[in-house]
């Protein structure tokens, strides 16, 4: 992707993208990284001021959340494309401001961005990039041993979107700490997208009283405040979406699982704030069948594998409703890395109860903490260190029989909207995020995209 | 069944944040593999505390945690079970609101519920996250494992004994981890630590229903054990080569 420099740039933000272009190359011939962040690093250290640079003249949207993020991207990336054009964002792990350069300075000018925001950064970036368009997902815990007060990210979001009063913002409904934050901006559009984990969110953000859920997931909400679930404009019926003047869209997703039907929605919601009719836009999110490897189905250890991301106690639960009705063999993969976190005692926090009755295999390197966590739960399953002879090791268990025979049978026991890609997999495998990136290094090749 | 054991996890809405309610969970299933008839409780904080032989309480943010002291203080079923003899087992945050004071976000001291007689205040320092590991100080059991993650520095008073040594880590900052009185024991340690050390969970179900309880398989347990235990010796004695080596350069370059 070679992009003219944009002659309207002050000579000043030139020189910080050619430096960034520059140092992105090198990085990556050198091997040294993904090329995205350092050149990023340099470019800003040539002009601090080089994101508001190059964000003049182009239309842009963000997303942000605790789970969902580099899902509804692409999928609002997508609707976007059939209308705009080619759309730039940033690729996956780089939503921090190093990342947002580099997605900016390869892309030639005036071409619509739609940027994944890291939760902490979104305040100041809607400071300086003055979106269009926020998506505002969800809040909810990550990574334990680094500091992370969703309250607190909350209240930083609300003042930010409290001054910014051309953009709308599509939020999260059902989440109270994202309804707090959303609550002032001049134009929000409330989507019902659920919320499956609410202990994070049962502590009123606006007084010091408690948030009282009503019925199951998607019912209501209120605080005795006053502080309550809005009225939604965009909900999910089934297989369809539902806008508040009654017109209904048909939904119709490659991808599994109801968080990815909501993910959609939240995205269509946003393409239609700037303009791109809801048929459209589903239209072109249908196709998408994998993001950066997650739900895509790849070869590891002489079978197939579907492969899926979980990062904390809100998407594991997700992902174990996703598999549980299933009949496949299901792999878990934990790390614990920096990155994934040091401390795995939120394995206690998943409700691995799910997998009862499942052939289970427990893998990664902290494979005994999982099988620790599987046996209370009353989980027979075997443990094998290396994850991919921990895939080959389920798929043998299973009797290592060729996929195709079963895919019908799953697919009944999914439900027809959450089959996605998987017919062709022999194993799900679910990591923490270095568990995940770790099989995807080794996976020999992908049999279906 | 001989014994039907309510297990109460406490305020799991306010002091849940690193996986502690497994402490319960633990010790429900530990029970029901000996037969014994164990009910798990999770007492949210909008309701009066209910009845129960045991109670967890795990860790939690600041806020919450004072929220938790206060609720508890004014509702008096926790000081009642405990004068009853039933066991309490206190982490982190729970710890530190069971002994007399406690520090608030801004460093002000609040009237814990009184059950240890420690007292935290806030760390000036990093605070401490980590692997930790700590001999125990009574009932012979073995090394203690776990991961802490606290900014309180805890001191203990004349009429309470710190539950173990520190081997690794920070624990209540004197070299010691936790504290016991009675049944009541608080520690650091995150894990949750009954997963990781078995033999404490046995203990308190031991107190609890007054059985003498055979051995489970706890072969899960065990191959977690050795490997966090020997990952934390290992990281000391390369720490300890390395320093070695460093003096040894120093005093060669000396010379
Ligand atoms: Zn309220």
């Amino acid at each position: 992707m070679r992009a003219d420099l944009d002659p309207t740039l002050p000579a000043r933000a030139r020189a910080a993208v050619v430096a960034t272009r520059v140092v992105n190359a090198l990085s990556r011939r050198l091997g040294a990284g993904s090329g995205t962040v350092a050149g990023g690093h340099v470019g800003l250290a040539v002009d601090p001021r080089l994101l508001e640079h190059l964000a003049a003249g182009r239309r842009v949207a963000l997303v942000s959340g605790t789970n969902g993020k580099t899902t509804t991207t692409r999928l609002l990336a997508v609707a976007l494309e059939g209308s705009l054009g080619r759309v730039a964002t940033n690729a996956t792990g780089s939503n921090m401001p190093t990342g947002h350069v580099t997605a900016l300075a390869v892309a030639p000018p005036g071409t619509s961005a739609v940027l994944e925001v890291d939760e902490g950064y979104l305040p100041g970036l809607v400071g300086t990039l003055v979106p269009e368009a926020v998506v505002l997902l969800n809040l909810s815990r990550d990574q334990l041993d680094r500091t992370n007060e969703v309250r607190m990210v909350s209240n930083r979001w609300r003042r930010a979107l409290a001054g910014s009063h051309t953009t709308a913002v599509v939020a999260n409904a059902d989440d109270p700490l994202v309804v707090w934050a959303a609550l002032p901006s001049a134009k929000p559009i409330w989507v019902a997208a659920g919320l499956s984990w609410r202990r994070d969110a049962v502590g009123c953000p606006a007084c010091a009283g408690r948030v009282e859920f009503s019925g199951a997931e998607g019912g209501g909400w209120a605080c005795a405040c006053g502080f309550a679930r809005p009225r939604v404009d965009v909900a999910l019926d089934g297989d369809e979406i539902v806008l508040s003047d009654g017109r209904r869209h048909r939904l119709v997703l490659a991808l599994p699982g109801r968080f990815n039907r909501a993910n959609a929605a939240m995205a269509a919601a946003a393409a239609a704030t700037m303009g791109v009719g809801w048929e459209e836009s589903l239209r072109q999110i249908a196709a998408v069948g994998e993001v950066a490897g997650r739900f895509s189905v790849v070869e590891v250890g002489g079978c197939s594998a579907r492969v899926m991301l979980a990062k904390n106690p809100a998407g594991w639960r997700e992902l174990l409703d996703l598999v549980a009705p299933g009949e496949r063999p299901v792999v878990v993969g934990i790390n614990a890395r920096v990155a994934d976190g040091k401390d795995p005692s939120w394995l206690w926090d998943v409700p691995f109860e799910r997998l009862r009755g499942r052939q289970v295999v427990a893998t990664g390197e902290r494979c005994r903490d999982l099988s620790v966590r599987l046996h209370y739960a009353d989980v027979a399953h075997r443990t094998v260190r290396d994850e991919v002879a921990a895939v080959r090791a389920a798929w043998m268990a299973y009797g290592g029989r060729t996929p195709g025979g079963r895919a019908a049978d799953d697919g009944a026991a999914f439900g027809s909207a959450d089959v996605g890609n998987a017919g062709a997999a022999d194993v799900d495998f679910i990591g923490n995020y270095t568990a995940f990136t770790g099989v995807m290094s080794r996976a020999t090749e992908r049999t279906c995209a | 069944m001989r014994v039907s054991l309510r297990v109460v996890v406490v305020h799991p809405d306010l002091l849940g944040t690193y996986g502690d309610g497994g402490n319960g969970v633990v010790l429900a299933q530990r029970a029901r593999w000996r037969g014994i008839g164990a009910e798990l409780l999770e007492a949210t904080s909008d309701g009066p505390l209910p009845a129960g032989d045991m109670y967890c309480l795990g860790g939690g943010e600041d806020a919450a945690q004072a929220a938790s002291a206060e609720r508890l203080r004014a509702d008096g079923t926790l000081a009642r079970a405990v004068e009853r003899g039933s066991p309490v087992l206190a982490v982190c945050a729970g710890y530190q609101i069971l002994g007399r004071t406690f520090a608030a976000a801004d460093g002000r001291p609040l009237a814990g519920v009184g059950l240890l007689d420690v007292s935290t205040a806030k760390g000036t320092g990093r605070r401490a996250v980590g692997e930790i590991l700590a001999e125990p100080l009574f009932a012979d059991l073995p090394v203690l494992t776990g991961f802490e993650n606290h900014g309180g520095l805890t001191v203990r008073g004349p009429n309470v004994d710190p539950l173990a040594r520190v081997e690794s880590g920070v624990g209540n900052g004197d070299g010691t981890d936790g504290a016991v009185t009675g049944r009541v024991v608080g520690t650091y340690l995150h894990g949750p630590v009954l997963a990781r050390n078995p033999a404490l969970a046995d203990l308190l179900l031991s107190w609890a229903t007054g059985l003498s309880l055979e051995p489970l398989d706890d072969a899960e347990e065990a191959a977690l054990r050795d490997e966090r235990i020997s990952a934390v010796r290992a990281r000391h004695a390369g720490r300890g080569l390395l320093c070695l080596g460093r003096y040894a350069r120093s005093v060669l370059g000396r010379s």
